[in-house]
């Protein structure tokens, strides 16, 4: 994954090593969502399956409505006045659109690891224990394994283990992602939203998240909204690609990368545009 | 004269003037120090702390006003800091848009600058006058009155440094609103608002104005807060202005504890800030 040369021929040598875009059952089934800022009319009526237990990738240039689509996946806009979704995004069959959902629930289920690292500005154990402590009452060795099984899960165990109680601040950005992930997946969510998790890393760091990303599937429905289109192509069971607020194709990604059914799809994987 | 050479010119003035006004102030500044070092410090004895305010002649001391400023600036802070505390949260995370916020803002940026000897004036119509008489109660509300703006803008302002990320970082792991502002938002602004606070106790610390018609002064040792109370301040006013040398010369001890006391403040809340970052 080093030659720039030519981008469509790299993602497809990213893709080969991807079989795993096997049918699985829909996690979240979105139908007719409309979403507003304001009068700004950002996503267009989208419909999109996301099986579980899956990777799915949301590509597009900026602006054209992925992470806003992301935010509207654990209401995220909820915090923001002026900002709207109509139509519904069922998630188990239930509409978490829908005023009548507490959004602390859906995002205890649904949890979200961020372009920046957010690390909290307390010790690396009480990242992890914070979000726990939210919905579970645990003891403390509880506790403890809670945070070490995340720690390795989150593949940041042996860099941390001996500093659990200094400062999550004083860790490298790479590290930093790792630990949200890890705090992310302590609340034992079923979904994963990652958005742009690696675009603030350096490629070390990055290749780790994307290792990381292929291991926690097995446990999660994963979805990531990402720029960079080798990374939806090496991590993604499925590609959705967004333009101008339209889903204009969704398909596995190997399918998306290699033979893409839409001009549009083409000519941005290819780099002509975006 | 090329343009150059005016703008060059036009530059190399306003650097003289500009380098001639700050020498001019911080040697005001220096020159008030060094005054209050030459006469507080030899009247800065032993009595100053441990004896109280005594007529002229009798080798009298401080300790009734150190004890009543401190009575008093401590209420002050009870009182003031959760309020101040609370209404800048408010204005940080509720109040950006809300028209209570607005006018709160509004209002809280005229009490940061109103004169002090209104406030006092404002309790001794509330609290002295009511309540048959001047007390340490009244003295602290009044301090507190003025303890409050200075904390609900450093709160406020220190908050919204806060990035919105971490904030949302906290909402999506299924934080309800209220654990989201003490868990996440306040820990992060801390050591801002610790210099908030910090700095209040410095103003207040000084007020004599709102002193004046509250807790009026008292000779005598007295830590009843419901009846008239010595502080600092009021004592160097008192005593300043008396023509007995050794009352002048407690006054200047008093000022020089006072401001040492403000630049401790000052020196703290800077390193708290440091040790942070």
């Amino acid at each position: 994954m080093t030659s720039a040369v030519d981008p469509n021929l790299s993602v497809a040598a990213a893709v080969s090593a991807r079989p795993d875009a096997a049918p699985a059952p829909t996690k979240i089934k979105v139908e007719n969502l409309n979403f507003y800022y304001g009068q700004n009319h950002a996503l267009k009526n989208i419909n999109f399956e996301i099986p579980e237990k899956r990777v799915t990738a949301m590509i597009g240039p900026s602006g054209c409505g992925k992470s806003t689509l992301l935010r509207v996946f654990n209401r995220m806009f909820d915090l923001y006045p002026g900002q709207r979704a109509e139509g519904s995004v069922l998630f188990d069959g239930v509409n978490i659109v829908g005023k009548e959902l507490d959004p602390t629930i859906i995002r205890t289920r649904i949890g979200m690891v961020f372009q920046k690292p957010t690390p909290f500005p307390m010790s690396i154990y009480d990242n992890i224990a914070f979000g726990v402590r939210l919905h579970e009452s645990l003891s403390k060795s509880k506790m403890d394994e809670r945070v070490e099984s995340c720690l390795r899960k989150a593949a940041i165990w042996e860099e941390t283990k001996d500093r659990l109680h200094t400062s999550a601040l004083g860790m490298s950005g790479g590290q930093q992602q790792r630990l949200c992930i890890a705090r992310t997946i302590a609340v034992q969510p079923e979904v994963i939203l990652l958005d742009e998790p690696t675009s603030a890393l350096d490629p070390i760091s990055t290749s780790k998240i994307e290792d990381l990303i292929d291991e926690l599937k097995q446990d999660f429905t994963i979805i990531i909204v990402t720029h960079n289109m080798q990374q939806a192509a090496r991590c993604a069971d499925y590609t959705a690609f967004f333009y101008l607020g339209e889903l204009v194709e969704v398909a596995p990604s190997d399918v998306i990368f290699t033979n893409p059914k839409q001009i549009k799809t083409r000519d941005y994987i290819t780099g002509r545009f975006g | 004269m090329s343009s150059l050479a005016v703008r060059r010119t036009k530059d190399y003035a306003v650097k003289v003037i500009s380098t001639g006004f700050a020498v001019v102030a911080l040697f005001l500044l220096v020159w008030i120090l060094f005054t209050l070092v030459q006469k507080g410090l030899p009247a800065l004895t032993t009595n100053v702390f441990t004896k109280m305010t005594l007529p002229p002649g009798h080798n009298g001391g401080l300790l009734n006003a150190i004890v009543g400023s401190l009575m008093q600036i401590g209420l002050a802070m009870v009182i003031g800091t959760p309020i101040g505390l609370f209404a800048g949260t408010f204005l940080a995370e509720n109040g950006r848009t809300s028209k209570l916020g607005h006018i709160t803002r509004f209002v809280n940026d005229i009490l940061l600058s109103a004169p002090s000897i209104l406030v006092g004036l404002f309790v001794y119509a509330f609290l002295v006058n009511p309540f048959g008489g001047f007390s340490g109660w009244a003295g602290a509300v009044a301090l507190a009155i003025l303890v409050i703006p200075v904390v609900v803008r450093t709160t406020e302002d220190m908050l919204n440094l806060v990035p919105v990320g971490l904030r949302e970082a906290a909402y999506a792991l299924g934080a309800p609103r209220w654990k989201v502002v003490t868990m996440v938002t306040w820990r992060a602004a801390r050591a801002g608002i610790m210099t908030g606070i910090l700095l209040s106790i410095a103003r207040a610390a000084g007020e004599t104005a709102p002193l004046l018609f509250t807790s009026l002064g008292n000779n005598s040792w007295s830590t009843d807060m419901s009846a008239p109370m010595a502080s600092l301040p009021i004592a160097i006013y008192q005593y300043a202005g008396s023509p007995f040398d050794d009352w002048v010369a407690l006054a200047w001890a008093g000022a020089l504890l006072i401001t040492m006391s403000v630049l401790f403040l000052n020196v703290i809340s800077r390193l708290v800030l440091s040790r942070t970052k």
